[in-house]
């Protein structure tokens, strides 16, 4: 591989319901502490979900907040904390050489379901819709924000891919550098899908939206007693750039992009299929040139749905075996479901055991489901391992896309 | 409503739909785009608060009567005089 060709991770912005900072993130996650909480939303009273609380006057006027989407405030805030953290001068970057992607499970409905609660005041009529409506609806509209508010003149587009666009997100900046259409990407995932009450009447109407009376228990991915998704928002977002210009200017590296697959179930518009999961996962590894033994810890994709969880875990006993050394953990037990953030958040709040040598755990896994058992899955406390130096991310959505992306660290 | 009264709704309007603005400043005979951050979607922003406020519809051709506080009361008083103070 060329140099050029290796793609490292220099800078990371996040919000999660649990942190807004990568310390902050990396803490709540080897202490437990969830970020789901009760939730106010339209026609459904109260609901759990996982509830960002970053500070939007950060890096934005309140004009903007109030012309923009909740979408784009969190790419704004994300990708903002991403060049301070990569100690890039960005005053001085080529503006037109950044490329902005962001994986989103969708947008639109939140901004679409306010105008038609607005118009009902006033009787359904028309001109009472605002004409903010499309520039706050278009797919591309979080990445747009962050360009309007960064000054960024390279392209930026939406990667809509179910709850896999995270990883797709940051798929896709690796590749538009190693093509050599940007020399920085902004790439990662964000969600604002609480903002929508169709999210929770949806999932709830398939039977799979969480509940429970304490909220930090209601995520409880692999556990025989989990009834459903919780909802979340959430960003995460990456400076991504080659690893000589990283090294160039003595950047921090996170780590390096080693691996990466990306294919389709064509098999159900929501039910998994472990084969193509499979299939997904030794992908990454053969272009990474690994086998699942190199892996040092796999965070999966589950989501505390009964039937999503056990095709996962078919696919995880499929690829890695039951008598491995990889260490398995889950990061939505803790935060619930960030959706088109769920990859990159999950990703990153695993990098920092690179430095600090621990497997976050699963949270909530009080009795495991026998059709979820998995060899070495790290429950309810951390584990201290010898070292870690490879990590892989699964992220699945529905229409069965899958994607999983591996990082190495960082070694010259 | 008195012309101070429209006066003062024309105020409320922009510093709802321009919150970062400092309109204590503001200068009745200048142009309002010369003195505040304000573009083409925010005038629509003003004819919409004129509609949802006062019933009062702004033809695409007067918008122009709106480029000032002084035109803009000029334009609105006679228009919402016989109106109830509501906002």
């Amino acid at each position: 591989m060329r140099p050029e060709d290796r793609i490292v991770i220099t800078g990371i912005g996040l919000t999660a319901p649990n942190g807004n900072t990568l310390a902050e993130f990396r803490k709540n996650l080897l202490e437990g502490k969830s970020g789901v909480t009760h939730f106010e939303t339209r026609f459904m009273g109260e609901v759990l979900a996982g509830v960002c609380n970053f500070d939007e006057l950060k890096y934005q006027k309140k004009k903007s907040l109030r012309r923009g989407t909740r979408a784009g405030s969190i790419a704004i805030y994300c990708s903002q904390e991403a060049v301070a953290d990569s100690g890039m001068a960005f005053d001085s970057v080529n503006k037109a050489r950044v490329g902005v992607y962001l994986g989103t499970t969708e947008h639109g409905n939140v901004e679409t379901e306010n105008e038609v609660h607005a118009i009902s005041k006033y009787d359904y009529d028309t001109k009472y819709w605002s004409h903010h409506h499309n520039p706050r609806t278009v797919a591309n509209n979080p990445a747009g924000e962050v360009t309007l508010n960064m000054g960024i003149t390279g392209p930026h587009y939406a990667i809509g891919a179910a709850c896999a666009a995270g990883n797709l997100g940051i798929i896709q900046g690796m590749q538009m550098l190693r093509l050599g259409e940007v020399d920085l990407a902004l790439a990662g995932g964000v969600s604002e899908s609480i903002r929508t009450f169709g999210i929770f009447a949806s999932f709830k109407s398939e039977g799979a939206l969480a509940h429970h009376e304490d909220p930090t228990k209601a995520s409880r991915p692999f556990d025989k007693n989990r009834n459903g998704i919780v909802c979340s928002e959430g960003g995460c977002v990456y400076t991504l750039e080659r690893l000589p210009d990283a090294e160039a200017r003595g950047a921090k590296i996170y780590g390096e992009i080693v691996g990466h697959a990306s294919n389709s179930d064509a098999f159900d518009y929501i039910l998994p299929e472990p084969g193509r999961q499979a299939e997904c996962m030794r992908l990454a590894l053969d272009r990474a040139g690994l086998k699942p033994e190199d892996i040092d810890i796999l965070n999966t994709h589950a989501t505390a749905t009964q039937l999503g969880d056990i095709q996962e875990c078919k696919a995880v006993r499929e690829v890695f075996g039951m008598d491995g050394r990889t260490r398995i953990n889950n990061t939505k037990s803790y935060m619930g479901h960030t959706m088109g953030a769920a990859g990159a958040l999950e990703l990153t709040g695993n990098l920092p055991a690179f430095e600090d040598g621990y497997a976050h755990p699963t949270i909530n896994l009080d009795e495991i489901d026998p059709e979820c058992r998995l060899n070495n899955l790290v429950a309810n406390t951390p584990e201290k391992l010898d070292a870690v130096n490879i990590i892989m991310n699964n992220s699945f959505g529905m229409f069965g896309i899958n994607s999983v992306l591996i990082v190495r660290k960082y070694q010259k | 409503m008195t012309r101070e009264q429209v006066r003062q709704a024309i105020l409320n309007i922009i510093s709802d739909i321009a919150p970062d603005e400092d309109l204590a400043s503001i200068k009745d005979e200048e142009k309002l785009r010369d003195q505040f951050d304000l573009d083409s979607m925010d005038f629509l922003d003003i004819v919409m608060e004129l509609r949802k406020r006062f019933n009062l519809e702004v033809p695409e051709k007067d918008y122009q009567e709106l480029v000032s506080m002084a035109s803009s009361v000029e334009y609105l008083f006679p228009r919402l005089k016989d109106n109830e103070l509501v906002s």
